[in-house]
């Protein structure tokens, strides 16, 4: 990972992280956003969901958006999953504009999601029974992503067996099964317990170098995005906007400890200034 | 019951969930018959249960020819509401038009009371089976699609955007995620709907039949015929609860991954 940017901010002293970060798109990012809005038509007329966005996310990359409730972080998700079209400008995923579902993401909400009936393989199985692609081919990989996350032997049980986090391991095996490029993550964590969810976030992490694969997580976890994230985008309340895009200088792998380095607590407060400044926090 | 506690074998088939209600029963048969000699109900009132079981037992093969056109009007009837209640309840929860514009009148149409205007189903459709059968559907189909809807309404849409956005198409993302999911919702609407089959049944062959338990009701009601009638009842009952238990048994069988079912999967493994 390059270093970020550091450029003494006379405003802010001590704030010393690069803000918005000028790390150029590389020649194909996987997700490029450009003049992105929602506005949802209601009774008492339009309601702005987001104001114009513009940024990319760049292969491999793991991209965290946080921000306030409501300030429209899963329609962004939806959006750039094709299931919901954006009532402005472009997106592109893996340079191919999106108009319509496209399959090149794997998705994981708050809630695991699994359908109650199946057990967990063939939850794992979804999605390619939905994109009808060889089962026999996927077989395997299917197991591969079992085994990774520490639910090899659980194959045939059902879903309400497991527990929260296993639940959630499952959905994000289900994720990655037809090796799509992109994770979409919404809140994937917000429903566990505290310790669960830091466990969770390392072996994500982890998953992620493994995988190689390009993340956008959303979260309202401040210390949890910094954690994860290589840039950290925040949002501002509805219509949501970009409020600013952080460059997260900590060396990887991290661990635990990482959450007491210096650059780490500094970041973390720095962001949470853009939603409490009249707090005592400033 | 003293004498029975030290026995273990015993005890245990008093645990099996069938033998409960079945205690139970003999408990108010025992009741019925006491408050009988108590209050010197007369038997043109309230029948003893000795006359009863003895029509049932006397007329047995009678009451068994009669109960199969029941029987027959039934199924007809609660398989329609079925094969027709399930379809609207998609239409319905799958569609906001289609729900403003039917809903209403669906419910509307369910306070007209059936046994008023079962008469016209005979005029209409003559003695045979078919306006009993139209009875008992119309009776079983409002529970299959009041469930069904809600249970093709509660689906998370999360679940359903999900396997959207795996490019499921519209038919495939129904068939693996809004069916199943529905199943348990539509089962209670079935259940309910089998045993007011029954009820439908009987009033269409209240209103204009020649054969039937209804038939048999409204001839032993003309003539006062007490026991005959209440052994009719019984009969109607135990229609009622083997239907109830057939919908039952498939249920556990389409739908074991249900919470309702769970207890017997941890046994099962």
């Amino acid at each position: 990972m390059t270093p970020a940017t550091k450029t003494p901010d006379a405003e802010q002293p001590g704030a010393h992280l690069r803000l918005v970060s000028d790390r150029a798109a590389s020649a194909t990012p996987d997700i490029k956003l450009t003049g992105v809005s929602k506005t949802y038509r209601s009774h008492d007329g339009d309601v702005a969901s987001l104001r114009p966005l513009d940024f990319h996310i760049n292969s491999s990359e793991f991209f965290v958006v946080v921000g306030p409730s409501g300030c429209g972080k899963s329609t962004l998700l939806k959006m750039i999953s094709g299931l919901l079209p954006p009532s402005g400008g472009e997106i592109f995923v893996e340079g191919e504009p999106v108009t319509k579902p496209h399959g090149n993401v794997g998705i994981v909400f708050q809630n695991a999601l699994l359908l109650p009936w199946r057990n967990i393989l063939d939850n794992v199985m979804l999605p390619i029974d939905m994109k009808r692609l060889p089962r026999e081919k996927y077989l395997p990989r299917a197991m591969a992503l079992l085994k990774m996350t520490g639910l090899d032997g659980f194959e045939k049980k059902l879903p309400w067996q497991l527990s929260g986090g296993m639940q959630q391991r499952a959905s994000i095996c289900r994720a990655l099964v037809h090796d799509p490029k992109i994770m979409l993550m919404d809140e994937p964590f917000g429903a566990l317990d505290a310790m669960t969810r830091e466990r969770m976030n390392v072996e994500l992490m982890r998953i992620q170098r493994e995988t190689g694969k390009t993340v956008l997580l959303i979260t309202h976890s401040i210390p949890e995005a910094v954690f994860l994230a290589d840039r950290v985008l925040v949002m501002t309340e509805r219509p949501g906007s970009i409020a600013a895009i952080y460059d997260v200088p900590l060396p990887r792998p991290r661990s635990l400890d990482a959450m007491a380095d210096p650059v780490f607590t500094e970041l973390v407060q720095r962001i949470r200034r853009h939603f409490f400044t009249d707090s005592a926090l400033d | 019951m003293a004498e029975l506690k030290g026995r273990s074998g015993v005890a245990k088939a008093l645990n099996a969930a069938w033998v409960r209600p079945f205690l139970f029963l003999i408990f108010i048969v025992v009741g019925w018959d006491v408050a009988i000699r108590l209050f010197r109900i007369p038997a043109y009132q309230i029948p003893a249960p000795a006359d009863v079981a003895m029509v049932l037992w006397q007329d047995w093969p009678e009451l068994l020819r009669q109960a199969w056109p029941t029987t027959n009007a039934t199924i007809c009837g609660f398989l329609l509401s079925a094969a027709f209640g399930i379809p609207m309840a998609m239409l319905i929860a799958g569609s906001k038009t289609v729900e403003s514009y039917v809903y209403p009148l669906l419910v509307f149409s369910q306070s007209v009371p059936k046994i008023a205007i079962a008469p016209l189903f005979v005029v209409w459709f003559g003695f045979g089976l078919i306006p009993k059968v139209i009875s008992a559907f119309l009776l079983g189909f409002f529970p299959v699609v009041v469930s069904a809807v809600q249970g093709f309404k509660s689906v998370d849409p999360d679940m359903v955007d999900l396997a959207r956005a795996m490019q499921g198409s519209r038919f495939h993302v129904f068939c693996a995620v809004n069916l199943p999911h529905a199943m348990p919702a539509i089962f209670s609407g079935l259940k309910v709907s089998v045993t007011l089959a029954v009820v439908g049944a009987v009033v269409g062959e209240f209103v204009g039949s020649n054969s039937g338990l209804g038939y048999v009701l409204q001839r032993s009601i003309g003539t006062f015929d007490l026991p005959t009638m209440f052994a009719a009842l019984v009969v109607l009952a135990l229609l009622g609860v083997l239907l109830f238990w057939i919908v039952d048994r498939i249920e556990r069988f389409v739908i074991p991954w249900h919470v309702s079912q769970r207890a017997d999967i941890i046994f099962a493994a």
